[in-house]
């Protein structure tokens, strides 16, 4: 019963070009995906677009985080927690293959949480981390890429006096930039945010938002949300999830305004989820 | 309808009363027939466990008021500069007590021989009480050296496989049977651990009774509990931190140098101190492994610098030990008895003091 899902063009158009515009493409190919012998994804297939924000949705539990943690392996850490079948691949190569060096998968491709987590050291601290982990230790360079990282995530302004003040000593809004400001320093090519303003109130979600349609200028975003207005403001692209199986993937325009399936149109005028 | 069920019960349960109650029919009446045998058994519950909780408060006031008067004879004194500077930095001597001119002498073994040359041809009677005289330095000294080694040793251990344990292990049927035998090895009795120590490291090892074999018999004694502290400060480190970590592309050994142990480090480090109290503490893992009753040299005056770890040394509670048990009592062995159990009271007190300290600082510096 699910359908045939249906690329936006946009992304088949580029697959078809070189390999310059393939940067920071992802393809899930019939991914199943098990945390012990509870599968919660099925046969999901997806071609999320270079340079564009693709938005996830779907009601709770219907395997959203599972999802997009596989795009960076996030889910090796979890006992038991396993790919059935399928595959990841970014730009071409499959991310769970043997050879993978997963520690570089992961400095490619960045990840805000849900729960904002910043780490309890400064907030220079907290951006340098990456550089630092990666072996940079020249002062210049990481002071340019603090500050750059900070300016792209609109926090530069706000806290350019007080760096080394704890990353716990600014609001909420200010804590979700910063985890956003802290991927940014490693230069990744894509961007996985898991709720990022579930926990914000709307004056900090708005600003996050601003920055989302901002970055996908440089960046590959794939964005989690519960929240269908916020999928409609910064989405280029919706994917409809439910029961861990993919229902419908459409430009957002499309899904919100004329969705293909009655499960889609349902959820988004909130007859359900 | 539950609150219901249990009104009427109580209502039978009155009417029941009543009828037993003959020629009473008022309900002041029922309610004064409960001052019977139930208030009585609730009084005495209350009082028993009322005076155990004020048996506590009883015992811990003897103990530190004995220890504190009889000991704070020897360690302070009634001038400047109040504190018995000779008993803490001195050795043990032997006491010599006699009468001379009718006076009673209470000399100690230097004190004694300089008080012969300057009286050559008097002939005294003495007594001689082991120990009594001079100071506990040594064993203040030996007490440190224990504490420091041990503890670097069981930190060094049990840092190392509470990060396996917490962090890499998988719960396989192995990493089970390990949890057991820390379980297991936490409840061993210290002076098995000193009877294992002897048989291990003194005889088989051939380190004889020495610092070394000390360090590893104490360390092994306190190693379950700092996993087990450890393995609880790694835990308490917010999971959230560790995939921030990975996320940012950072190895596994990486976000634990630098964004768990950090983190844990305060927490481990407190719990540690009350092991260091344990340490110093225990006599019987110490009495056939590291301990002697007497020694002369200091522990750094050795000829060569391996022969640092395999010499025994002096402890404040094998002296505690020894003076208390070792030698005939009299009423000049009191001073160093007491007087040593002040200066180890003293320090355990300062050892667990820091830890709360440093635990009431990292607890405000770290929050998540
Ligand atoms: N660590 C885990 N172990 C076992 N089951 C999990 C785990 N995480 C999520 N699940 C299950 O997987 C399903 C999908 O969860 P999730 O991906 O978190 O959904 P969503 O993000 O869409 O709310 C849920 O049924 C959830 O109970
Ligand atoms: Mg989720």
């Amino acid at each position: 019963m699910v359908s045939v899902v249906e690329m936006p063009e946009k992304t088949s158009q580029i697959t078809a070009s070189g390999p310059e515009v393939r940067r920071g493409l992802i393809e899930i190919k019939q991914l199943d995906f098990a945390y012990g012998d509870h599968q919660v994804l099925h046969d999901v297939t997806l071609s999320i677009a270079p340079r564009a924000v693709t938005a996830f949705i779907g009601p709770s539990g219907c395997g959203k985080t599972t999802l997009l943690r596989c795009l960076n392996r996030m889910n090796d850490l979890i006992d038991g927690a396993r790919i059935t079948r399928g595959s990841v691949e970014i730009e071409g190569i499959d991310i769970n293959a043997p050879g993978v060096d997963v520690v570089d998968l992961r400095r490619r491709v960045g990840m805000v949480f849900q729960k904002s987590n910043p780490f309890p050291k400064s907030i220079y601290d907290n951006v340098a981390y990456g550089l630092r982990i990666a072996g940079i230790t020249k002062r210049t360079l990481i002071d340019e890429a603090v500050e750059r990282s900070l300016r792209s995530a609109a926090l530069w302004d706000e806290v350019k006096d007080r760096l080394h003040v704890s990353g716990y000593g600014i609001s909420g809004g200010q804590q979700q930039r910063l985890c956003i400001a802290r991927a940014l320093a490693v230069e990744p090519e894509i961007i996985l945010m898991d709720e990022p303003c579930s926990a914000l109130d709307p004056i900090a979600t708005a600003k996050v938002e601003e920055l989302i349609r901002q970055l996908k200028q440089q960046y590959t975003i794939v964005i989690v949300t519960h929240n269908m207005q916020q999928a409609g403001r910064c989405s280029d692209h919706t994917a409809f999830f439910y029961l861990g199986r993919l229902i419908e993937f459409d430009g957002t325009a499309k899904i919100f305004s004329n969705p293909r399936q009655r499960q889609t149109e349902e959820y988004i005028t909130g007859r359900f989820g | 309808m539950n609150d219901e069920a249990r009104m009427t019960n109580v209502e039978g349960m009155t009417n029941d009363e009543t009828a037993s109650n003959a020629g009473s029919p008022s309900s002041f009446v029922i309610r004064h027939s409960s001052f019977g045998r139930g208030r009585f058994l609730e009084a005495l519950t209350f009082w028993i466990f009322r005076l155990a909780t004020y048996l506590i408060l009883a015992a811990a006031t003897y103990i530190f008021l004995d220890i504190g008067i009889k000991g704070g004879r020897t360690v302070f004194t009634r001038t400047a500069p109040f504190i018995n500077v000779a008993f803490l930095s001195q050795a043990p001597q032997t006491l010599y007590v006699f009468d001379f001119a009718g006076k009673k002498m209470t000399l100690g073994d230097r004190e004694f021989r300089d008080w012969k040359s300057v009286h050559p041809g008097v002939e005294v009677e003495a007594t001689s009480v082991a120990y009594s005289a001079g100071g506990i330095w040594p064993c203040i000294v030996g007490t440190a050296l224990l504490v420091i080694g041990s503890m670097a040793l069981a930190l060094g251990i049990g840092i190392s496989s509470a990060i396996y344990l917490s962090e890499y292990s998988r719960n396989g049927p192995l990493i089970r049977l390990v949890r057991i035998a820390i379980l297991n090895l936490a409840g061993v009795p210290s002076i098995v651990f000193g009877l294992f120590g002897f048989g291990l490291f003194v005889i088989f090892f051939g380190w004889n009774v020495s610092l070394i074999a000390g360090w590893f018999t104490l360390g092994l004694m306190v190693l379950p509990a700092i996993i087990t502290a450890s393995e609880e400060s790694l835990r308490a480190v917010p999971q959230g931190l560790r995939e921030g970590s990975l996320a940012l592309g950072a190895s596994k050994w990486q976000t634990i140098r630098k964004n768990v142990l950090p983190y844990a480090l305060p927490g481990i480090l407190t719990s540690s101190i009350l092991g260091i109290a344990r340490v110093a503490g225990e006599t019987a893992p110490i009495m056939f492994t590291a301990a002697y009753a007497m020694k002369d040299e200091m522990p750094w005056q050795v000829a060569r610098f391996t022969d640092f770890f395999f010499q025994g040394v002096m402890a404040l509670p094998y002296h505690i030990y020894v003076v208390s048990s070792k030698i005939p009592q009299n009423e000049y062995t009191e001073r160093v008895q007491y007087g040593s159990a002040f200066v180890f009271l003293f320090l355990v007190m300062l050892i667990a003091l820091t830890s709360i300290v440093l635990r009431e600082r990292s607890r405000s510096r770290l929050s998540w």
